[in-house]
């Protein structure tokens, strides 16, 4: 493939990571943070960014570590302990950074980052990118794409979620249970999407 | 396949020492916040290094707070009023803390992170909880599968605690167990015997701290225990009470009742005690006492099914009937039940049909 194709074909991977292929409504990958951390608007905010920042970085990390390290020496089958490593290392790294130099950063994003340390969709973004052969480029956009699939969907829970506080729920269903019959009914939505794009 | 294992095992240990050894270096430069000092209470002060969880340097400190989630923000149980020295309200603790709380500058000691001196409040009944180091100095048979085990403390050499509270039992590492464990327990003794702790205790078959007190504690072994803790506690009215429980259940209706006698407590008060067969009937001259001790004091133990070589001229039957056949003027009562989850909610269902409104139920569930 030539550039400006790798660039369209990116782009494409983008877009449907965001919609058609919601790592948390298609592949319900991540859903401990987004049940949890899901109450008020403000929150989820934070946290979707966070979830964004370090979706792309560690898929590039992860990236470069496969092809540069892992797969010339034959090692491909160590990927899962390999990322898991670099993620945790890297997010700690992080957050001691931005912790020291901005408590403004810190306060707004660095309290969630060891939240999603450990988080399956951050993981699955980058062995997704390893299955799927994704280069350089397009491994960028499925980063991005993913996190602001991810920043999308717990939004618009969390905005539900603010609004059925004032509700009446049935005393069985409330939190987790009433959120995770919306996260289905949202999933069902998104299936909607289906069809338009087909990026994997 | 040799050579592979080799390279595998060696490319990945140097990866991860490489990047175990930037974030000791990096951690070594960026979070050290050098020497802080916290005052609790206006009292007492000490200095500690930085760039820690003020939970985890409060545990240090041995002052424990309550934490359920260990320290990962999402019990909302470490709350403490932090004065001077925690930044802005993270938005991780947000969502536990009420509008009041904010304003009084209640945080979550979890996510609070000592980077300046603090000055923080704790409330009293925390600062009392310690860690004692006691030697089993009994233990007494009460049924087939129920032990009193009794403790006199060393370090420190006295406690005080409200009858009805419990402690925290540590299990060392022995045999059947690879890892330190707490398990909580009521405390049955006499409020007046300060240096002497005393613990109801029935055998959970594979349980890892009632098989380590059945078969391996012998008298004259040290053991260590932290606490006090639980808000299970007798009111302050006048009001006539019911006590209901079953199995260890016992143990701090027990203390509640040396505390009556102690202090004078002229309450009418019924004990309704549960049972299946009547062997698993404990301290009943105990009990039979202080009906001749305390000022109006009842004891109906209620056996459910006796054995047939077994007498029993008593109640009989589940001791929900039992209390809805004997309690008389029920709205009037406060209720205090001790025992297992399925016992307790089958009598607070029993005693909202007799009239006992909720907010004079009491009770503490052995889960």
């Amino acid at each position: 493939m030539n550039e400006t194709s790798q660039l369209s074909y990116a782009f494409v991977v983008f877009i449907s990571a965001i919609f058609t292929q919601n790592i948390l409504l298609s592949y319900f990958l991540g859903l401990c943070p987004f049940i949890g951390v899901s109450r008020e608007v403000k929150t989820s905010f934070g946290l979707g960014l966070a979830v964004i920042f370090v979706m792309t970085t560690t898929s590039v990390l992860n990236w470069v570590a496969y092809h540069v390290v892992l797969e010339p020496l034959g090692l491909q089958f160590f990927r899962f302990i390999m990322f898991i490593i670099i993620i945790a290392a890297f997010v700690q790294f992080v957050e001691m950074v931005i912790e020291r130099y901005s408590p403004f950063l810190y306060q707004r994003l660095g309290v969630f980052l060891p939240l999603i340390t450990v988080n399956c969709a951050i993981l699955g973004v980058s062995l997704f990118m390893v299955i799927r052969n994704y280069s350089f480029l397009v491994t960028v956009g499925y980063g991005l794409g993913s996190g602001i699939g991810w920043f999308l969907a717990i939004m618009a829970m969390s905005g539900i979620r603010q609004r059925l506080a004032n509700e009446r729920i049935a005393r069985g269903l409330q939190g987790p249970g009433i959120t995770l019959i919306i996260a289905g009914l949202m999933a069902l939505a998104f299936i909607g999407f289906t069809g338009v794009l087909q990026g994997n | 396949m040799f050579f592979t294992v080799l390279i595998a095992v060696g490319v990945v240990s140097t990866i991860a020492a490489g990047l175990a050894s930037i974030l000791v270096v990096s951690e070594r430069f960026l979070v050290d916040y050098g020497p802080c000092s916290i005052t609790v209470n206006g009292e007492r002060e000490f200095t500690v290094d930085g760039g820690k969880s003020l939970l985890s340097v409060l545990t240090g400190e041995k002052l424990f707070i309550p934490s359920a989630c260990g320290g990962r923000g999402t019990c909302g149980l470490c709350k403490l009023k932090v004065l001077e020295g925690a930044g802005p309200l993270l938005p991780t603790e947000e969502p536990y803390l009420e509008k009041e709380e904010r304003e009084s500058n209640v945080r979550l000691a979890c996510q609070v992170k000592v980077r300046e001196n603090l000055k923080i409040e704790i409330p009293k009944e925390l600062l009392a909880i310690q860690e004692y180091t006691c030697k089993c100095t009994d233990i007494q048979d009460l049924t087939h599968d129920m032990k009193q085990f009794r403790f006199e403390l060393i370090e420190p050499k006295t406690i005080d605690y409200i009858p009805g509270q419990y402690i925290q039992l540590l299990t060392p590492v022995y045999e059947k167990s690879s890892e330190e464990v707490y398990r909580a327990y009521s405390i049955s003794s006499d409020p007046a015997d300060k240096n002497i702790i005393e613990l109801v205790i029935r055998l959970v078959p594979g349980g890892i701290c009632t098989t380590y007190c059945f078969e391996y504690l012998k008298v004259g072994d040290e053991v260590r225990m932290n606490g006090p803790y639980g808000d299970f506690s007798l009111s302050e009215t006048e009001a006539p009470m019911v006590f209901i429980a079953g199995g260890s259940g016992m143990a701090p209706i027990k203390c509640m009742l040396h505390e009556m006698k102690n202090t004078g407590n002229q309450r009418k008060a019924s004990y309704y005690f549960g049972a299946n067969k009547v062997k698993e009937l404990c301290l009943v001259d105990l009990m039979h006492q202080f009906e001749s001790e305390l000022a109006d004091f009842t004891f109906i133990p209620v056996v459910a099914t006796p054995e047939e070589d077994e007498s029993w001229d008593g109640e009989r039957g589940l001791v929900t009937h039992a209390v809805e056949r004997n309690l008389k003027n029920a709205d009037t009562c406060e209720a205090y039940l001790c025992g297992s989850p399925g016992m307790i909610d089958a009598v607070i269902k029993v005693l909202k049909k007799m009239g006992v409104s909720e907010d004079r139920i009491f009770y503490d569930k052995f889960e």
